[in-house]
């Protein structure tokens, strides 16, 4: 059985295409890179100023210039180019960037995100985030289905500050695949077994869900 | 007036240059690119009431994370201090003055003042918490918010190899913000871990023209903090 990352992460990566610029946000989504194929062509950019970035073997001396915007040590991939941080913004604003993976506080069935802010609690800044939600054209979440407590993360409507309006395409959690549509929030996959009823207690938002239709993972 | 060619200096007098209440700007992403023997430096000649603006805080007992432990920085202007437990906790106790802003801003905010622009204009943040202190205008029948300029005083750069004239080269990831702060204060020293000779630099191989930068100081990476890291994040 994999553990609930190991679904969300192996799933997710099945959203990156051959031929994308791909962002992989600060934690759990920078533990894509090691779901991608190995064979599959595709440049990953770190907001710091890189494209075409990839971990540095683990036994490896690392060059200590090289990081990306985790502060994780990284290698380069054949035609990957260096650059200032208003040149790397560029790319995010004009949607050169082709999806990016991101964390959730919590998300809602309009595509609201909201990860940078917990008034009072937690506030360290907002890094890339509010560009990277704004501008790229696909935006997966990546996050768990309920918080530590079990309340749902997945809204109908955000309560916390938001990163960006309706900017989620997909939300991939360890127990649903849900697209952001504009009929509203639909199931695309549920994980293997879970039933509908289940995920429908655990979920705030209104999900639509075509039983027939229904993939697992 | 000073020589073109000559732009050396030793760390104590670029840095004797800068006087208590400054606003600095400092290289640097992490720790790449932070201009590290500049800021010990700093520290060690004791200026205070410091504005500081650089992306982030980077972690308490390297670099600007020194010297706000030490009480010396009023005021930041920044991306996120994640990384720095003590400037956040200095920030929620309200000894330390900080303003946020999206990572890209900063840049284009910093970028602006270099290229001598007053301001820009951006949709980014809209409908966030962030356009709240913002002014809003129409251009073409999209709604726009005004971000204006940031310029300092000082900036403190990183760079892998310079020569007499000033000129920069950067390196990997260090690059990030130094660029554009090298062209975004009045005055401007940067540190260089190697020197080429006068002339010995391709013209099409350098970053930032001599022009913007006021004074070099050689930095041995050999003895200098370069915040390095055992494990990667």
């Amino acid at each position: 059985m994999p553990s609930d990352q190991e679904r969300i992460l192996a799933r997710a990566a099945r959203e990156i295409l051959p031929g994308q610029i791909v962002n992989l946000g600060i934690g759990l989504p920078q533990r894509l890179f090691h779901y991608m194929p190995e064979d599959q062509e595709v440049l990953v950019h770190s907001e710091n100023g890189i494209l075409g970035c990839q971990p540095v073997a683990e036994n490896a001396v690392p060059d200590y210039e090289m990081i990306d915007s985790g502060g994780a040590y990284i290698g380069v991939t054949p035609g990957a180019s260096v650059f200032d941080s208003a040149v790397s913004f560029a790319m995010i604003r004009r949607s050169r960037v082709n999806v990016t993976f991101m964390g959730a506080f919590e998300v809602d069935q309009q595509g609201n995100l909201a990860n940078w802010k917990i008034p009072g609690k937690f506030s360290p800044g907002i890094g890339g985030a509010m560009e990277l939600a704004q501008k790229v054209e696909k935006l997966v979440v990546l996050c768990s289905h309920n918080d530590k407590h079990g309340n749902p993360k997945i809204l109908r409507q955000c309560r916390l500050p938001l990163t960006a309006p309706r900017c989620a395409s997909l939300i991939v959690t360890e127990k649903a695949v849900m697209a952001v549509t504009e009929r509203g929030l639909e199931v695309i996959d549920i994980a293997e077994n879970l039933d509908v009823e289940t995920l429908r207690a655990a979920t705030e938002a209104e999900l639509i869900i075509n039983e027939s239709q229904l993939g697992r993972f | 007036m000073t020589s073109l060619n000559q732009k050396y200096i030793s760390i104590e007098a670029a840095i004797g240059i800068i006087p208590d209440g400054a606003s600095i700007m400092v290289g640097g992403f992490g720790s790449p690119g932070t201009p590290f023997a500049l800021l010990d430096e700093l520290l060690a000649q004791g200026q205070k009431e410091l504005t500081l603006i650089k992306n982030d805080a980077n972690e308490p007992d390297i670099g600007i994370g020194r010297l706000i432990r030490a009480g010396r920085v009023q005021r930041l202007i920044t991306s996120h201090i994640g990384l720095n437990r003590i400037a956040i906790e200095e920030m929620n106790r309200g000894q330390l003055v900080v303003e946020m802003y999206p990572q890209g801003l900063l840049a284009e905010k910093i970028r602006c003042a270099g290229v001598g622009h007053p301001g820009f204009l951006t949709d980014i943040g809209l409908e966030t918490e962030i356009a709240q202190h913002r002014r809003e205008i129409e251009v073409n029948g999209q709604t726009c918010a005004i971000e204006p300029a940031i310029h300092a005083d000082f900036s403190l750069i990183h760079a892998d190899l310079a020569d007499h004239y000033g000129n920069l080269v950067y390196r990997g990831t260090a690059i990030n913000f130094n660029p554009l702060m090298a062209m975004a204060a009045d005055m401007v020293i940067a540190q260089a871990f190697r020197v080429a000779a006068p002339g010995e630099l391709k013209p099409e191989a350098v970053h930032t023209p001599c022009a913007f930068v006021n004074h070099v100081v050689q930095v041995d990476p050999a003895t200098s903090n370069q915040g390095i890291r055992a494990h990667a994040v």
